[in-house]
């Protein structure tokens, strides 16, 4: 198939990075693991990955230390930075590339929110992102004031209020609000400055806003829910959806397909959201290689307290002291109503997940935690840099993503080998930029200006 | 020789004259951009100041000054990582804000700053910080001093609720956490509780420094407590932390005196006297009354009249001076700010205080 047959031959891949902060795809254990907190491995990563001339470095959130089995979960990376902090710092170290805080809408209030990523859309001359999540489970709300508020089914209706609310934040001042020289009559002119005021089943405020709109207008909205719920929010909402469709052709294209059908219900142009699914990538100078490697990590990831961590959080029960390189646990799984502990909305019903499993362990002979490694996400590309920079290009050319955000495996030089040894190939095949055009991250997504909502 | 006096120097908007956005060079739109806050932060750092504060509020600033303005954690952070020595302290209210994010915010501007981060504690008496965020009014000094005091205890609780080798990455048994050294702090205040722990590890500092208006916090709360007196023999007192008297400077420059520039600021808006301290004149007679305060309070934070033209006088001749006769040091590389300040770094209150085996196994 040459380019031009494809939907969309022009198509660029864009790139971002995800320094992850929880889970076990960070290994740790290695000599060359490094520090998940000190200032210079963000520092590291996001130099990389501006030298690699990505569109955006993404920072999670956490609001409550994992737990599973009503004990800190030990196992993982834990212990990250505030997003928005880290970000404004980090602002201060690069040039171009995006900043994007995952930030949830049940535990902040707009004028709080929208002001501190104002203050970092500000400070970064318009590179901030906002990745908007929800919760509303109690057992997160015992960190905040206002405890467990917030019923499941209100969560989308609170982000989507609160979007509105912070949109009118970040539009409230006029262009030329601010006086030009010291003899104005104000510093700037009060009828320049709107005052937002909302009064809807969520809020019930009134803000006077202390910043101006940024170079990119305000920060661009990411967006990460995979429920029919969550992908009506992101046509309605975002800039750019985070998802979780990035490692097979047929299921991308199913996700972008389904996403731009409910962007035009939406009354949106098809061209208005960007899709960059989550995925590991890992290379290789052969592909026998390349699998190699993506075995020895997938061993790293998953050590045997790891597996039987997760095999345990599927079973319900304690499954510490088994032996995660012997056979599954003979017991039937114990099916426990959610919480917010890990992995408990994760499996809908651990009966099915354990039939699969010792299906797959039987037909295969493998033990319980290579039956884990086996049946976990496939979240990643394998291949060689050539190989994969011909599969990107395809995936991106046929529309079924417009780009990765890559969450590397290791801390803080995982990236390294794809901005040395992929992002050339890209280059080459013509669907990667040779440097920044714009300054903004609105302009590295090739988004329009955002509108003023008022 | 006694200790020397720390100073500090407050960076918000354009001065501590409402009027002083008029005799700034640059266009009022400059007061929001990067470039500024770096360049303030650079210029003070340069000058061998321990520490600058920024004032902060979810309101614009009122009267007839900038209403515009950068949170100040963030101002913070940023200029973090143009700094090397200087100390940095954001407002943070508590009356209305989030205690476990505001400790997030903080341990992670430590962590950027590499240890030379604190907070300037305040308290929020308009209601309209309560409309914005829609939260029941606050009313009453004592309630602002209880929420003070709550927010001021969640935060230092978890800060301590990570042990500071908490992360112990125990190949052998796949632990990169030892749980035993993860504290939950299970706060229970009258108006809400906080569970913890903290999601930051502990910062470098071990806790930050906590500077507050004196009265604010009980006396053993703050690390600093900023004193307010209108002569030297009003700020003499004791403290069982450090006393940083507050000062409001207007400097000669080689241009102007103080006196021509205040009377031209003063045309467009009054700068009334207030419970503070307040000196106008030449740089000379500055330097006489910090060797005066010397032997009366730990330290002095400055809030001078205009930011663009005091600071420079400031750098230029009245630090060196102090840094002559040892009346002020210069923070030192590597320095932690509770370090600089003559603090400790506390052990968590968490952690199991055994008695050291140390050279006996």
């Amino acid at each position: 198939m040459s380019s031009t047959d494809y939907p969309r031959p022009d198509a660029r891949l864009h790139l971002g990075v995800f320094f992850q902060g929880v889970n076990h795809w960070t290994i740790w254990s290695l000599p060359e693991s490094g520090s998940q907190i000190d200032f210079s491995s963000f520092r590291r990563m996001i130099t990389t990955a501006e030298r690699g001339l990505f569109d955006a470095f993404f920072l999670g959130e956490g609001l409550r230390l994992r737990e599973s089995g009503g004990k800190i979960h030990d196992l993982d990376v834990a212990g990250r930075p505030d997003a928005i902090t880290q970000l404004a710092a980090l602002a201060g170290v690069t040039e171009r590339i995006g900043l994007v805080a995952t930030q949830n809408t049940t535990y902040n209030e707009p004028a709080d929110l929208a002001r501190r990523l104002s203050g970092l859309d500000v400070l970064s001359k318009g590179r901030a992102g906002w990745n908007v999540v929800t919760t509303d489970n109690a057992w997160t709300g015992e960190n905040f004031r206002r405890g467990g508020y917030l019923d499941h089914a209100d969560r989308y209706v609170r982000a989507e209020q609160f979007l509105t609310v912070a949109r009118q934040i970040w539009d409230s001042w006029d262009a030329d609000a601010l006086a030009t020289g010291p003899d104005a009559e104000d510093w700037a002119d009060p009828k320049g400055i709107a005052t937002v005021g909302a009064r809807t089943s969520q809020f019930d405020v009134e803000i006077t806003p202390t910043l101006p709109r940024s170079p990119q207008g305000h920060p661009v909205i990411f967006q990460a829910g995979d429920s029919a719920e969550g992908r009506d929010f992101a046509a309605r909402n975002a800039d750019v959806v985070f998802s979780a469709h990035g490692s097979d052709f047929a299921d991308a294209l199913a996700f972008a397909g389904d996403l731009r059908a409910r962007l035009r219900t939406a009354g949106r142009p098809e061209d208005a959201l960007r899709i960059l699914p989550g995925t590991e990538i890992i290379l290789g100078d052969t592909e026998k290689e390349a699998a190699e490697k993506a075995r020895w990590i997938r061993l790293h990831q998953v050590t045997p307290a790891t597996a039987l961590a997760i095999a345990g959080q599927v079973w319900g029960i304690d499954l510490a002291d088994r032996d995660a390189d012997g056979p599954l646990p003979a017991e039937d799984p114990v099916v426990t109503a959610p919480t917010g502990e890990m992995g408990s909305r994760r499996w809908k019903d651990p009966r099915e997940i354990v039939r699969t499993w010792r299906e797959t362990a039987e037909a295969r002979g493998l033990t319980l935690r290579e039956t884990v490694i086996a049946l976990g996400p496939q979240r990643g590309h394998v291949g060689t840099p050539g190989g994969l920079a011909e599969k990107f290009a395809h995936f991106v050319r046929s529309g079924a993503v417009d780009g990765f955000n890559v969450s590397p495996y290791l801390t803080p030089d995982g990236l390294d080998d794809i901005v040395d040894r992929l992002v050339p190939e890209l280059q080459d095949r013509g669907v990667y930029r040779e440097r920044y055009t714009g300054t903004t991250l609105r302009e590295h997504l090739g988004l329009g200006p955002s509108g003023d909502s008022r | 020789m006694s200790r020397p006096l720390h100073l500090a120097v407050e960076l918000d908007g354009e001065g501590a004259h409402p009027a002083a956005w008029r005799r700034a060079s640059h266009a009022p739109a400059a007061l929001l951009t990067p470039e500024r806050v770096r360049a303030l932060a650079q210029v003070a750092e340069n000058a061998g100041l321990t520490l600058v504060t920024f004032d902060d509020s979810l309101l614009p600033p009122g009267g007839v000054g900038p209403v515009g303005r950068i949170g100040a954690v963030e101002r913070a952070a940023f200029a973090a990582v143009h700094t090397t020595v200087l100390g940095l302290a954001p407002v943070v209210s508590t009356t209305y804000s989030e205690p476990f994010h505001v400790s997030s915010q903080l341990a992670s501007l430590d962590f950027a700053a590499a240890g030379r981060a604190a907070w300037l504690v305040a308290a929020t008496d308009d209601p309209a910080a309560a409309r914005a965020l829609g939260r029941p009014v606050v009313e009453g000094t004592a309630a602002l001093r209880r929420e003070a005091l709550d927010a001021v205890r969640v935060a230092r609780d978890l800060w301590d609720s990570w042990e500071d080798d908490a992360a112990v990455r125990d190949v052998g048994t796949g632990r990169y956490l030892d749980r035993d050294k993860l504290h939950y702090i299970d706060f229970v205040g009258e108006t809400y509780s906080v569970k913890g722990p903290a999601i930051v590890p502990r910062p470098p500092q071990g806790q930050l420094v906590v500077l507050a208006p004196a009265g604010l916090l009980p006396e053993d709360v703050a690390d600093v407590e900023l004193v307010q007196g209108r002569s030297v023999a009003a700020l003499a007192g004791r403290g069982t932390g450090l006393r940083f008297a507050e000062l409001e400077i207007a400097l000669d420059t080689p241009a102007h005196t103080a006196a021509a520039r205040l009377a031209d600021l003063d045309r467009r808006a009054p700068w009334p006297a207030g419970p503070r301290l307040r000196y106008t004149g030449p740089p000379g007679g500055l330097v006489a009354l910090l060797e005066e305060l010397a032997g009366v309070v730990d330290g002095v934070r400055l809030r001078p009249a205009v930011l663009e033209e005091d600071l420079p006088e400031l750098s230029a001749r009245v630090l060196p001076a102090l840094f002559r006769s040892g009346t002020a040091a210069r923070p030192r590389p590597g320095a932690s700010l509770r370090s600089t300040l003559g603090l400790p770094r506390p052990a968590s209150r968490f952690g199991r205080h055994l008695t050291s085996v140390e050279g006996t196994a």
